[in-house]
């Protein structure tokens, strides 16, 4: 897959930053794109394309356990996140949500840049540098492969492995 | 006899109590299937919780007792949406006989302490950041997403990473002036948002006979800021109403690291915008002028916080210009800050009430504050639009400082005030 890069390379980009407390709730969560890193970049709703990836700095998705955060990131078109490294909680709320992610702690890939992205080998490819990401663990690749935690359990009724 | 025991490996406190609901021995970087002995989900992650659970064929959690639902967040409900979701937890828990905390039953932290819903040494799974608050229990207890407690009501079980643990020593004993809650940041600022990711902080040393439950409630609490998986605290000096074996760390436990704070030696902290890492002494910040005070939250709004702020603020009136809101963190606190006078004293200054629960520590209503409006919380966190404002800027304090600056106007030192 490709995908348009938008870069916030910027620490500790919170759960609050990526989709704040107050519009959280709702069952309707198409409306987390309008509200999505708003505080961070107003014009990130208007910028954003379907199949787009997100690229943050370090412990990314830090604070909150809401899993609106990556639902937030994924109604608004994104496909991918990577980053430096994630906080424990948004990186399960991913997967969880089928929303792949890859950890990339040394990299130099640039806003706008367009990537070739291999989610089974975790290989990143901005044009100049070929980037390998940690490797998921083996349950979390499964629950992704699924597309996320409910089909997963709804075909397997628990975890296996 | 396991290899474990065979090679004679010292296990931490985590390790052991993960150890005990994985069913057999496990050790730091391993992936385990545990069982879970109680699972809570708030009013922010309740509905979309209950919505995955359905998707998945659930119709019953696997133990309705050990379900436990929390309207806390935004209560009472501020508009329609939200009271419809809080009315879906109402009919889901009636028809489960999940348990259910309705609005005005306080924070869901405080409920899960005081409800006996969490003991030590159990594994208790929350969908909220600010489940390791339990750890104060010697609990081993950790926050999720809305569809991984789904999965936990629908099997009974989670798999976690076994997490390395980060030792912490607190030595000595703290000075007039300084509460569980400077100490914390005090660690907060050590470690940093981002040193105990995917850790444990395990929290030990003779500080502990000077801390009470409430104090431990604290420092376990923001664990979370510092990206832990656990913050918990060994449960020696720790009095429970009930009977308890504690869980100690062996000897030989392996850390990833040891962190020894002198907590004698230490001032009262704040931590400055926007970070809960932000930490400094208060004496680099005295005099920043502030608008509003809030005591409350599951860092501090227990009834010894609201019995510290009225014991500064008694007979007194709040600066002109400063307002102060009070939340507290549960109504068992209320009703007893209620007849031991505590809430007459902080009324009488001037202070106003919102009812226990979350309030504007979330930002969804009730005490959102205004642009460049700088507040003095008692909270955690004070990223960005935390409070509902991004232009507002948030300090965190302990619940002496709020009440001292609240009486002044500025940051002040509650030691420097005239007793």
């Amino acid at each position: 897959m490709t995908g348009r890069v938008h870069l916030y390379d910027i620490d500790n980009i919170d759960t609050d930053r990526i989709i704040p407390g107050k519009y959280t709730k709702t069952l309707d969560v198409s409306t987390f794109a309008d509200h999505c890193l708003e505080d961070l970049d107003s014009d990130f709703k208007h910028k954003v394309q379907q199949g787009d990836v997100l690229v943050g700095g370090w412990n990314f998705g830090c604070g909150s356990s809401r899993e609106q955060a990556p639902i937030a990131l994924k109604v608004s078109g994104i496909s991918v996140v990577i980053a430096r490294s994630f906080s424990r909680i948004f990186y399960r709320n991913a997967i969880n949500i089928g929303l792949p992610i890859l950890e990339i702690p040394d990299h130099t890939i640039a806003d706008g840049a367009s990537l070739e992205i291999d989610l089974e080998s975790g290989k990143v490819y901005d044009g100049n540098t070929e980037y390998s990401a940690s490797p998921l663990p083996q349950v979390m690749i499964d629950i992704l492969n699924e597309g996320g935690l409910v089909p997963y359990l709804k075909k397997h009724k628990t975890y296996t492995f | 006899m396991s290899l474990w025991q065979i090679f004679n490996m010292g296990q931490t406190i985590s390790e052991k109590i993960l150890s005990a609901h994985a069913g057999y021995d496990v050790k730091a970087g391993e992936l385990a299937i545990v069982n879970v002995d109680s699972a809570m989900a708030s009013d922010t992650t309740a509905p979309l919780t209950l919505k995955a659970f359905k998707e998945m064929g659930g119709t019953t959690p696997w133990n309705s007792e050990k379900t436990i639902f929390v309207i806390d967040h935004a209560s009472p409900a501020p508009n329609e949406r939200i009271a419809n979701l809080h009315k879906l937890m109402r009919e889901f828990a009636r028809k489960t006989n999940s348990v259910l905390y309705d609005e005005g039953a306080g924070i869901c932290h405080q409920i899960m302490v005081e409800e006996q819903h969490v003991k030590p040494g159990q594994l208790v799974i929350g969908a909220d950041s600010h489940t390791v608050t339990y750890g104060a229990l010697g609990a081993f207890s950790t926050g999720v997403g809305s569809t991984d407690l789904a999965a936990i009501m629908l099997t009974g079980k989670t798999w976690l990473k076994v997490p390395e643990s980060i030792k912490i020593i607190l030595k000595g004993k703290p000075n007039p002036g300084v509460t569980a809650k400077d100490i914390i940041l005090e660690v907060v600022g050590k470690i940093g948002l981002n040193g105990a990711t995917y850790k444990a902080l395990e929290y030990s040393g003779s500080t502990l006979e000077y801390l009470t439950l409430g104090d431990r409630m604290t420092i376990a609490n923001m664990a979370v800021e510092m990206g832990g998986k656990a913050g918990i605290i060994e449960t020696s000096g720790l009095e429970l109403p009930y009977h308890f074996e504690p869980v100690l760390p062996d000897s030989d436990a392996e850390y990833s690291q040891t962190l020894t704070i002198d907590v004698s030696s230490i001032r009262p902290k704040i931590a400055k915008p926007h970070s809960p890492e932000n930490v400094c002494d208060i004496d680099d910040v005295l005099g920043t002028k502030i608008d509003m005070a809030f005591i409350g939250t599951c860092t501090n709004g227990r009834l010894e916080d609201l019995q510290l702020a009225a014991s500064i603020l008694k007979g007194k009136k709040l600066a002109t210009g400063v307002r102060m809101l009070i939340t507290p963190a549960s109504r068992n606190v209320l009703n007893h800050a209620m007849a031991d006078g505590t809430m007459n004293i902080l009324s009488e200054a001037g202070a106003t009430f919102i009812p226990p629960g979350c309030g504007p520590c979330v930002g969804t209503h009730l005490g959102v504050p205004g642009n460049n409006e700088i507040i003095l919380s008692t909270a955690n966190r004070n990223f960005p639009g935390r409070m509902g404002n991004p232009n507002a800027s948030v300090y965190l304090a302990s619940p002496a400082v709020v009440a001292a600056s609240a009486l002044t106007g500025v940051i002040t030192d509650p030691e420097s005030l005239d007793k």
